[in-house]
C-alpha cells in the first residue's frame, strides 16, 4: 500500500517532473503529520501529561478535522486530565460540564433571566405612555409597538451556561463535557448541534455560531452505552491501562522525587496487582498517588511491611485489599525479577 | 489510494464495524491529514475515526493488518512505469513487464507475463496480482465457493492464455526453458490462490454472517445443535440489545394539557407567582413486572434458556423480573440467572429441577403455595413451556387465580399450533385463561414475543 500509488495514476513517462512534485508533495504532507504528532506529545509532556502515541494522534486529527474527541476508559487513568493539559499546552481557558443525571438545557446551555425580565416589563408599563404617546388609534398604537424593539428575549436577558459560554470564546476555549455517560438520553441529543457545527440554537433568538471553534472532550466511564449518533460525531479514543515503560514515565514526570529503582519496582508491583480479578483494578491516579506516599515514607525500595501498611492507596475496597494481600510477597519478588531482566 | 480506502471500508463493514457514508468522509479527511508513510498513524486515524468502541477497536485493528499485509514488497519499489500497470489492468502485464524485464530477459518474442515469471521480479508480479484482483473485482466475492471462478478470473486477467500458448511452443523448441517457466506458473498459481483467500476472508465475512445469522433466527432453538449454542447465545444478547435500545428511552412522556397548579406555583415563587415555568401533571407509567415460569423438562428445556437469557439480559428495562422454573416441581431462579453466568446458571438449573417429566399440575400448586404474593396487579405472567404434562391433573383453576391476580398471562409455546390438544397436551384447556397464548419456536418468534410484552408498558 505504497503511498505513490495513488498518486501516480494515469501518469505517464513524458510526465516525470509532475510525478516528483506530486510525490514529494505527499511526502511533505506525510513528514508534517508525523512531526506535528511528536509536538503534540512533548507538548503535553511540558504539561506533565505523558501521552501515548495514540493519544497525541487522536489530539491532532480532532485538531486538523475539527471533531471534538470521546475519551473511554476505566477511571483513573487521565481522562480529565487531557483535557486540561490540552487546555494548558495551548493557553486557552478550560470550560468544564460535568454532567449527572438530570442534567438539562436551563443548566447546560443557557436561562433567561427571569427576574430581569420581570423588572423590564414593570418599567415597560411605566413608559407605555411615552413610547406610544401621539398615537390617535389602536392601529397607529399598534404600528408603534411593533416597530419599538423588543428586547424582552435579547442577548441581554441570557445567562450563559458552560455550552453557550464555550461557543462564545473570541480566542477558542477547550470545553470539556466530563462524564457524559451519567447524562441522560436526552441531554446527549442536546449536544449533537453543538458537537457537528459548533452553533446552538436558541428559539427567541436564533443560530449561536462559535466564533472560533472550542476543542471539545467527552469523557466517559462507559456506564451505559452512548448513543451512535453522538460517537460518530467524535472521534473515539480508548484509554486503557498504559503500559509499564509508559507509567514510568508518567511517575516519572508527576512525582520526580522518586529513584528509577523504586519507579521501575513498584510499576512492576502495580502491573502484577492488575492481573488480579479485583472489583477494582489501581489505575495512573492511584500509581500517582502511591508514589507520592512511598516518597513521603522515604522508602528506599519496596517491602512487604511498607506495602501492606499503604496497600489501602492502592486499593480502594477491604475485599480487593484481603484479595492482594497474601500475594504482596511474590509480586515484590516478582517486580524485582523483572526489573533485574528488563 | 482513495481506491484502496473504500475497499478497507467494505472489509471494515465485514468485520462488524458500522461504517456510514459520514464516517468513510471523516476518515478520508484524517488520512489526508497524516498520509500513507507511517503505517502506525494510518492504523490509528482510522481506528479513531470509525470504530466506537473498543470491540471494534479490536477487530478493525486485526482488519486492517490483514487488509494492509499483502502489498507489503512493493514498498521498497521504485516508482515507475508499474505504477502504471497498477491502475490499468489492460496495460498492466505489458507496460510493467516492458521495464522491469527489458533488458535482462533474453526471449524477447515472449509475452508480457512470461518475461515477468521469468525476470523473478516479485514486486511485478504483486503489482500485477493486485490490478488484476481489481479488474476481477475480488472485493465482489461473497462464498468459498467462489473461490475458484475468482482466481482463474485472475490469472486470464493477467493472460494466461498467451502464456499457455508460447509453453506449448517452448516445450517443442527450448525444454529447459519450458520447464523453468512452468514451475514459475505453480508459483504464481500459488500466490493468486492466497490473494483470493485474503480476499474472501476480508469481503465475504458480512454477507456470510448476514445468512448464518438469518439462518440461526429462524432455526427451532429446542433442536439447535451444540456448536451452535454459542453463536445462539451471542444472537440472543444481539436481540436483548437492541430491544433494550428500543424501549429503554423515553419512559417519562410529559402530557400537555394538565397543568399541575402545585407544582406550577412552587416552581415560580421566585417570581412573585408570575407563571414564567409551567409545569404539566404526568402520565403514570408502570414499570415492567415480569413473572416467568418456564418448563425446563427435556425438549423445552432449550428455548428456556434462551429465554431466560434473554430476559435477564434486560434488567435495564425490565429491572422487576423474578424467574422460576420446573419440571416436576418448581424453584425459584432468579439468583442463580443474576449471579452465574449463562453456562453456569442453566447447569446448576438443570441439576436442580432439569430433566424430570413434566408435572404442571403440581409445579402450579408449588406456585400457589409460596410465591402467589408477588403478582400484582402490575405483574405480566409468562409461562414457557409444551402443556404436557403427561396425562397428570393440569390444575387448570390455579392458572385461573393466577390471570385473575395478575395485569395478564402470556404462554409461550414451543409447538407450532397444530399439535395443541393431541395427546397429552393441555394447551387449550390452559388457553382460556391466557391473555394471548403464542408459539415461540425460534430465536425470531422470541424477539417478537418479549417486544409485545415490555411494549404494554411503554
Amino acid at each position: 500500500m505504497s503511498p505513490k500509488r495513488g498518486l501516480f495514476f494515469a501518469v505517464n513517462a513524458g510526465r516525470t517532473s509532475l510525478k516528483q512534485d506530486l510525490w514529494e508533495r505527499h511526502f511533505v504532507a506525510d513528514q508534517k503529520a508525523s512531526t506535528s504528532i511528536e509536538a503534540v506529545e512533548s507538548g503535553l509532556a511540558a504539561q506533565g501529561y505523558i501521552a501515548s502515541r495514540q493519544i497525541a494522534t487522536a489530539v491532532y486529527l480532532s485538531q486538523q478535522i475539527e471533531k471534538p474527541i470521546l475519551v473511554e476508559g476505566p477511571a483513573g487513568v487521565g481522562k480529565t486530565e487531557l483535557a486540561k493539559a490540552i487546555a494548558a499546552w495551548r493557553g486557552m481557558k478550560m470550560i468544564r460540564l460535568q454532567c449527572y443525571e438530570g442534567l438539562d438545557e436551563a443548566k447546560a446551555l443557557y436561562e433567561w433571566k427571569y427576574a430581569k425580565q420581570l423588572l423590564y416589563t414593570q418599567i415597560l408599563k411605566d413608559k407605555l405612555g411615552e413610547v406610544l404617546g401621539g398615537a390617535q388609534t389602536l392601529h397607529a398604537a399598534l404600528d408603534q409597538l411593533h416597530d419599538f424593539g423588543d428586547v424582552f428575549f435579547s442577548k441581554e436577558f441570557v445567562e450563559p451556561r458552560p455550552l453557550l459560554q464555550a461557543l462564545e470564546q473570541p480566542g477558542g476555549c477547550v470545553l470539556l463535557i466530563d462524564e457524559i455517560d451519567k447524562s441522560d438520553a436526552e441531554f446527549e441529543s442536546l449536544l449533537l448541534e453543538i458537537l457537528s457545527d459548533f452553533q446552538v440554537t436558541i428559539p427567541e433568538l436564533g443560530t449561536v455560531s462559535a466564533i472560533t471553534p472550542p476543542t471539545v472532550i467527552l469523557t466517559s466511564n462507559s456506564e451505559r452505552d452512548l448513543g451512535d449518533a453522538l460517537k460518530r460525531r467524535c472521534l473515539h479514543l480508548h484509554i486503557g491501562f498504559p503500559e509499564q515503560r509508559l507509567e514510568e514515565r508518567i511517575v516519572e514526570s508527576r512525582v520526580p522525587g522518586i529513584s528509577q529503582a523504586l519507579r521501575r519496582q513498584m510499576v512492576g508491583f502495580i502491573h502484577e496487582i492488575r492481573s488480579l480479578d479485583l472489583k477494582k483494578l489501581p489505575s495512573v491516579s492511584e500509581t500517582i498517588d502511591w508514589a507520592r506516599v512511598l516518597v513521603l515514607l522515604q522508602a528506599s525500595e519496596l517491602d512487604t511491611d511498607i506495602v501492606k501498611d499503604t496497600l489501602n492507596v492502592l486499593l480502594k475496597y477491604e475485599a480487593d485489599i484481603q484479595a492482594a494481600a497474601p500475594q504482596v510477597t511474590t509480586f515484590i519478588a516478582k517486580a524485582a525479577r523483572s526489573n533485574v531482566f528488563g | 489510494m482513495r481506491e484502496n480506502l473504500h475497499r478497507f471500508f467494505r472489509a471494515a463493514r465485514g468485520v462488524g464495524v458500522h461504517v456510514s457514508p459520514a464516517e468513510s468522509i471523516d476518515a478520508m479527511r484524517a488520512v489526508s491529514q497524516v498520509g500513507f508513510s507511517d503505517r502506525t498513524i494510518l492504523r490509528d486515524a482510522l481506528l479513531l475515526t470509525l470504530a466506537k468502541s473498543q470491540d471494534e477497536k479490536l477487530a478493525l485493528g486485526d482488519c486492517f493488518d490483514l487488509f494492509f499485509s499483502q502489498p507489503e514488497p512493493r514498498q521498497e519499489q521504485p516508482e515507475g512505469a508499474d505504477q502504471d500497470a497498477a491502475q490499468d489492468a489492460d496495460q498492466a502485464p505489458s507496460s510493467g513487464a516492458a521495464s522491469d524485464a527489458g533488458g535482462g530477459s533474453p526471449q524477447q518474442e515472449l509475452g508480457p507475463l512470461a518475461q515477468m515469471l521469468l525476470s523473478q521480479d516479485r514486486n511485478a508480479i504483486a503489482a500485477a496480482i493486485a490490478s488484476a484482483a481489481g479488474a476481477a473485482s475480488l472485493s465482489d466475492i461473497r462464498y468459498s465457493t467462489q473461490r475458484g471462478i475468482f482466481s482463474s478470473r485472475i490469472l486470464d486477467a493477467m493472460g494466461l492464455q498467451r502464456l499457455r500458448d508460447e509453453l506449448d511452443q517452448l516445450t517443442a523448441t527450448n525444454p529447459a526453458l519450458a520447464e523453468r517457466l512452468r514451475a514459475a506458473l505453480d508459483g504464481l498459481r500459488e500466490a493468486v490462490r492466497d490473494t483470493v483467500s485474503q480476499g474472501l476472508a476480508l469481503y465475504a465475512r458480512e454477507e456470510a454472517e448476514n445468512l448464518r445469522n438469518e439462518i440461526l433466527r429462524n432455526a427451532p432453538l429446542a433442536r439447535i445443535e451444540r456448536r451452535q449454542v454459542a453463536e445462539m447465545r451471542a444472537l440472543i444478547r444481539q436481540i436483548a440489545r437492541r430491544l433494550r435500545e428500543r424501549y429503554s428511552k423515553p419512559r417519562k412522556r410529559q402530557r400537555r394539557g394538565h397543568l399541575d397548579v402545585r407544582r406550577t406555583l412552587r416552581r415560580n415563587a421566585a417570581w412573585g407567582g408570575v407563571p414564567f415555568l409551567t409545569a404539566w401533571k404526568r402520565k403514570h407509567r408502570d414499570r415492567p413486572k415480569i413473572v416467568a415460569l418456564c418448563d425446563v423438562s427435556g425438549s423445552v428445556a432449550q428455548v428456556s434458556d434462551f429465554f431466560l437469557l434473554l430476559i435477564h439480559s434486560l434488567h435495564e428495562v425490565v429491572d422487576d423480573v423474578r424467574s422460576f422454573a420446573f419440571s416436576s416441581h418448581l424453584i425459584e431462579v432468579s439468583d442463580i440467572l443474576e449471579s452465574k453466568s449463562p453456562e453456569e446458571a442453566m447447569a446448576e438449573i438443570m441439576s436442580k429441577v432439569g430433566f424430570g417429566s413434566s408435572d404442571y399440575g403440581s409445579s402450579l400448586v408449588d406456585f400457589e403455595k409460596d410465591f402467589m404474593s408477588t403478582l400484582t396487579p402490575q405483574t405480566t405472567v409468562i409461562v414457557l413451556g409444551d402443556a404436557r404434562s403427561n396425562n397428570l391433573d393440569p390444575r387448570a383453576d390455579i392458572l385461573r387465580r393466577i390471570s385473575e391476580r395478575s395485569k395478564r398471562v402470556v404462554w409461550l409455546n414451543p409447538e407450532g399450533r397444530l399439535a395443541w390438544g393431541f395427546g397429552d397436551s393441555e394447551m387449550p384447556r390452559y388457553a382460556t385463561f391466557c391473555s394471548v397464548v403464542r408459539q415461540c419456536a425460534t430465536a425470531q418468534q422470541l424477539e417478537r414475543a418479549v417486544s409485545d410484552i415490555v411494549a404494554t408498558y411503554q
